[in-house]
């Protein structure tokens, strides 16, 4: 087998496993909370720079996996230990190395106890977080999807607010309840795409429609847990809410772009035909997420949830856009998943660094922080604006995408929908005037006002240290506003590639198929 | 890049917005070590810079020159490209002008209004950068360079309306503004959807040059039964758009709370620039409204009911500022009526004057509010005129050119609006209802106009005694803008009329040339040559507007006792006028409380209750309890109870499809 590999260096796998053998090092050998930061600061900001070449060496020509790794792991099952990125998942990677820095940034002086074992807990969540979207075997994929529930269980858990424990039992059990439902899908496709467990042979292989319709049920609760999706996303309040600072960092950032990316790379390519059916069912529960969830939002008396259920909200672009098949509207979806990932992540840095003052998430205990942190101020205004997709901010170019190319969908799409798309596309518009109003009264309320509560006058402005995290995001969201390119580059090649795997039906192939197969079992027998 | 006869320089025109945003850059990110006079030193000198440019480029424009091109690639998905480019043609020129000079206008004005406040650099900062994405907007070369600038000033608008941010009401005002302008911004975002949908581009040329073709082809929209013309729908679409940003009726209800914000926001940004930036894009898709009668008459419709509305609320207001605030929204009305009957270089003719006579009305104001320790209340006001001897001169100027008294500025345009109006058969009673909404709103405006004037310079001197003692005229940096003003509240009108020949019944021959385009079948200009009505002097609008005076005069100046009279008689008629037509409460009925409700009660209800409890806890959860707990021997710990019950159930699942497949 041709690998594709321009570095010839296992890079995807040194840029999975570094963080862990850190985390043992750390473990170790590392004594004292301050040095198991410092070290833990190390251990991220090289994983960063090892997944930079991923960037630099990336080849946007081409839809084909790069990166390539291949061994053998379990022949008995034909499990292979199968790496590769592509434009889809390549931005991905950046964006967790990235992130876990922050995150262990972030967490330096608000996490006093456990410190160690915090650390590792965010170290062995990025090596579980690179291998999702590095895994070419299904079999590895679900391994590090699974795996990642036990640091996320434990820092919510160990590390969260009062009510942590209902909390991390109902994040836990929504996402099992899911990804027990994938394995049984993965097993199904095992036996019958002819024991294989690799993710670009189920893309290959012609399921008929009877198969993709239930494997793509099973996928679709495994993922719409992930992004969340309305009707099951009444467990990412509750873990944000209860999450430390940092939790909900990764949670929003990386995490719900999961299920996100498990459509992508899953259902879309290897189901065509059922995806293309279930068009109308993804797109009504995303205008729910974009009209419902925004309404519910504004009437959030708690700053987390209030952040958590924006996620929701934007994340129904997110499943908009994937479901519309056009260049526009997938790349708006993968282009807002990493944006959201910036954004959201920063206003959760900004409620933390809220919380770390005063301890309180109520936005009815603020009011008037600008008066003593002005420079706190500013930024969360950059933020806000993020949020509410003004141009010249990341979520404008993702959010304008995926109108643009629902508004104008494909045919694939646009055969299954009983009104033009366009009605659609001008329901999620809403969004335009829904997230000004829930974000902006909670500045309001949180920021703007005189002082008049004494908690609040007591309130420091940032530090360097918390100012110097925000920075980096702050670049990120404008560069990406205003120069998305680079990023939609990368996606192109891979990206029409999905579309066109998305739009072309495979029951044809299936029925050849199905009329040649009982004469090879006869034969076999 | 396209080549012209004459092309603008390019490093000059890029200098043209540059140099606002570095010096709102420097101001913001180091006004706190810059200090007081170096920040405002460094953005006042930017913007005066701009300003000359702006001049330079503006004469250019008028011999002729022009300017097509793109400098970056904002976004590319497959066909979606969006560029970011210039176009520079004479609708752009006076854009740029009007707002350059305006805004120099403020900044230095800024100096003297904004010493000592605590906010002094970071209020410069907003200024510069609210120039930067006003020269944005009108000099892009596409839709979404419109609408970048659209939300920039959007933005801006925001910071400034919230600028003193202690106070309650400031901050309420900001968030209204904010969102009121996004309901607009929703429409403006579906018509560039519609946009790129139809036209596959979304460059102002390549787009105007196919609208005759698309629409005779037909594209139309369906929905529910119901079909509009695809051409209709952008139309109207945009137009949602213009009369967020332009304080339209029922869009308006933000813009006189703006006045929260410090007076020269109101001047430069809720008077003389962007709120007419609807205005503006209306005009600058002149040739896809021409072909949508419907969408022209709705442009007519809203201009004339808000003409009309605004200037009967101005009439009762007690807020110097407010007064002034209603009368933009209605002045904005003319604008849009003039556009709406297609006479849009009347339109942007009266978006330069009012630039210039609001502007300074307003610098005005915020000289007298600087001079009566910050009260703006002008019933505690009177006989200034002893005290402030410029500032009543600028007033006066002002206040003549809004009511429009020949020769000052307001005259010309709003004369101009009036006569269009009343030729436009064309769109029948809408038509009409505007000629005669515009011209009664000119007695009106000459009213409220004047009576804030005298109640302000002459009539009792009602001044407390504390402000008495400190009433004074304002200083240089504050006046001298002022005059500056006055010269083009005086002499735009004139000029426009005289010197650009806007009115030119051929509009490609008149100043503006092919940056507007009028369909031969419905030019009012046209049709006012021919019928020879273009008679300037002593028609009704102008004794329309000596009456409104005449009326103030009589019993704001002569008879002071009439008005309390005249509100004793009509309590009810005055109650509604200076309650706004309860816009507010209105839309807090319909829209704030309900959406509270819904969002409160989908929460509650439905996260909370059904969600949560009922399907999950209820429904689930307790059902896989009862099945583990006959498990119970075999596994211990809630968490694995339940995976292992999912996992049998999912095995089951998978032996039925492979027994099936």
């Amino acid at each position: 087998m041709e690998l594709h590999n321009v570095l010839d260096f296992p890079i995807l796998s040194l840029s999975i496993f570094l963080p862990t053998l850190g985390a043992l090092f750390i473990w170790l050998f590392v004594k004292g909370d301050e040095a198991v930061r410092w070290a833990s600061l190390a251990v991220s900001v090289a994983t960063f720079l090892v997944t930079l070449p991923l960037w630099i060496y990336f080849e946007t020509g081409t839809s084909h996996m790069q990166f390539e790794e291949f061994h053998r792991w379990i022949p008995a099952f034909n499990i292979n230990y199968q790496l590769g990125v592509d434009g889809i998942s390549m931005p991905f990677i950046l964006l967790t190395s990235l992130l876990t820095v922050i995150c262990i940034i972030s967490a330096w002086r608000c996490i006093t106890e456990r410190v160690k074992e915090y650390m590792l807990a965010f170290l062995v969540l990025e090596t579980t977080l690179i291998g999702v979207f590095c895994a070419l075997d299904a079999v590895l994929f679900y391994f590090f999807w699974e795996a990642m529930l036990i640091p996320m269980y434990l820092i919510i858990g160990v590390w969260g607010g009062k009510n942590r424990v209902y909390a991390t039992i109902k994040f836990f059990l929504y996402t099992l309840a899911g990804s027990v439902l994938m394995l049984v899908a993965l097993l199904a496709m095992y036996f019958k795409a002819g024991h294989t467990f690799s993710i670009l042979a189920f893309m290959d292989y012609p399921f008929d429609f009877t198969w993709q319709f239930w494997i793509w049920i099973a996928f679709f609760i495994a993922f719409a847990v992930k992004v969340p999706m309305w009707p099951v996303h009444t467990w990412l309040p509750d873990a944000h809410t209860e999450a430390p600072t940092a939790g909900s960092v990764i949670l929003a950032g990386i995490l719900l772009k999961m299920g996100a990316y498990g459509f992508l790379r899953f259902s879309l390519p290897m189901l065509p035909d059922a995806s293309q059916y279930f068009v109308p069912f993804v797109v009504v529960l995303s205008l729910i997420a974009v009209v419902y969830i925004s309404l519910v939002a504004m009437m959030q008396k708690d700053m987390k949830r209030l952040i958590a259920y924006s996620s929701i909200a934007h994340m129904g672009f997110v499943t908009l856009g994937t479901f519309m098949f056009t260049q526009q509207a997938v790349e708006g979806a993968l282009f807002g998943m990493i944006s959201h990932g910036f954004v959201a992540a920063a206003l959760f840095l900004c409620v933390g660094v809220l919380y770390d003052r005063l301890h309180t998430r109520e936005i009815a205990d603020y009011g008037g922080v600008v008066n003593v942190m002005p420079v706190f101020a500013a930024v969360m205004m950059v933020f806000c604006m993020a949020n509410v997709a003004l141009p010249g901010a990341s979520a404008f170019v993702a959010e304008i995408m995926v109108l643009i190319g629902t508004f104008n969908p494909s045919d694939a799409a646009q055969a299954h929908l009983a009104v033009s798309a366009k009605w659609v596309a001008i329901i999620a518009a809403t969004s335009v005037v829904l997230s000004a109003c829930y974000t902006l009264w909670m500045y309001k309320r949180v920021i703007f006002g005189d002082l008049t509560k004494d908690t609040v006058k007591g309130m420091p402005d940032m530090n360097m240290r918390e100012f110097g995290y925000f920075v980096p995001l702050i670049l990120l969201v404008v560069w990406l506003g205003v120069y998305p390119l680079p990023v939609l580059d990368v996606m192109h090649a891979s990206v029409a590639h999905l579309i066109e795997q998305a739009t072309t039906t495979k029951l044809d192939a299936a029925a050849a198929l199905a009329t040649a197969a009982p004469m090879q079992e006869l034969a076999v027998r | 890049m396209h080549e012209t006869a004459m092309t603008l320089n390019t490093t000059e025109l890029l200098v043209i917005p540059a140099l606002p945003l570095a010096a709102s850059l420097v101001a913001g990110l180091f006004g706190w070590a810059l200090k007081e006079r170096l920040t405002h030193w460094i953005c006042c000198l930017a913007v005066i810079a701009s300003a000359i440019l702006s001049a330079d480029v503006f004469m250019q424009v008028q011999q002729g020159a022009s300017f097509y091109g793109n400098f970056w690639t904002w976004m590319l998905s497959d066909q979606f490209v969006v560029p970011v480019g210039m176009m520079i043609d004479r609708l752009t020129a006076i854009m740029m002008l009007t707002v350059t000079i305006v805004s120099a206008c403020v900044h230095v004005y800024t100096i003297g209004y904004m010493h000592g406040d605590p906010g002094y650099t970071r209020f410069f900062s907003y200024i510069s950068g609210f120039t930067f994405s006003m020269l944005v907007l009108v000099m892009g070369n596409n839709f979404f360079t419109l609408f970048f600038g659209w939300e920039a000033v959007g933005l801006v608008s925001y910071l400034l309306i919230g600028f003193w941010f202690k106070r309650e009401s400031a901050n309420f005002a900001a968030l209204k503004a904010f969102i009121v302008n996004r309901v607009g911004d929703f429409g403006f975002a579906v018509g560039i959807l519609a946009i790129w949908y139809y036209f596959g581009t979304i460059d102002y040329r390549e787009v105007f040059n196919q609208v005759e073709s698309f629409v005779a082809q037909g594209h139309a929209l369906h929905f529910l039964g119901w079909e509009i013309s695809a051409i209709t729908f952008i139309c109207l679409a945009l137009f949602i758009g213009a009369m967020g940003k332009s304080g339209q009726v029922p869009l308006h209800v933000w813009l006189p709370d703006s006045m929260e914000g410090p007076t020269p926001i109101s001047a430069l940004i809720h008077a003389a620039t962007m709120v007419t930036a609807g205005v503006f894009m209306v005009a600058r898709c002149s040739p896809m409204f021409e072909f949508s009668e419907t969408a022209l008459a709705a442009v007519t419709l809203v201009g004339a009911i808000t003409a009309w509305m605004c200037a009967t609320i101005g009439l009762v207001q007690n807020d110097i500022k407010r007064v002034i605030a209603y009368s933009t929204c209605s002045q904005l009305g003319y604008m849009f009526v003039a556009c709406g009957v297609s006479a849009y270089s009347v339109g942007i003719f009266h978006l330069m004057t009012h630039a210039y006579f609001k502007a300074l009305l307003f610098l005005a104001a915020g000289s007298v509010i600087h001079a009566v320790l910050a009260d703006q209340d002008i019933r505690r006001m009177g006989q200034l005129r002893k005290y402030m001897p410029v500032t009543y001169f600028a007033m006066l100027i002002a206040a003549l050119a809004l009511s429009g008294v020949p020769p000052f500025a307001g005259f010309w345009s709003k004369d101009l609006i009036i006569e269009s109006a009343k030729v436009a058969d064309h769109l029948g009673w809408v038509g009409d209802l505007a000629y005669w909404a515009v011209l009664s709103g000119v007695f009106m405006t000459a009213f409220y106009t004047f009576r804030m004037f005298f109640l302000t310079f002459h009539n009792s001197d009602r001044l407390p005694e504390k402000t008495k003692a400190h009433v004074h005229e304002s200083p240089k940096v504050i006046t001298v803008p002022l005059l500056i003003l006055s010269v083009g509240a005086a002499l735009s009108g004139w000029w426009g009329v005289e010197v650009l020949d806007v009115a030119n019944p051929e509009v490609a021959e008149g100043y503006f040339g092919a940056s507007l385009f009028v369909m031969e079948s419905h030019n009012p200009l046209a049709t006012l040559v021919e019928e020879g009505h273009h008679a300037f002097f002593l028609t009704a609008p102008f004794w329309m507007a000596v009456g409104g005076i005449a009326l103030a005069f009589v019993m704001y100046f002569r008879e002071t006792a009439i008005p309390a009279r005249l509100v004793a008689s009509a309590r009810p008629l005055y109650t509604f006028l200076l309650n706004k037509w309860y816009w507010d409460e209105l839309y807090e009925r319909i829209f704030m409380l309900p959406a509270q409700r819904i969002g409160r009660w989908l929460w509650q209800k439905g996260d909370l209750a059904i969600i949560d409890q009922g399907i999950i806890h209820g429904g689930f959860v307790e059902t896989v309890k009862a099945g583990a707990a006959r498990m119970r021997e075999m596994q211990t710990g809630m968490v694995y109870h339940y995976a292992f019950a999912m996992v049998i159930g999912a095995f089951g699942f998978l032996t039925y499809l492979l027994l099936k497949g």
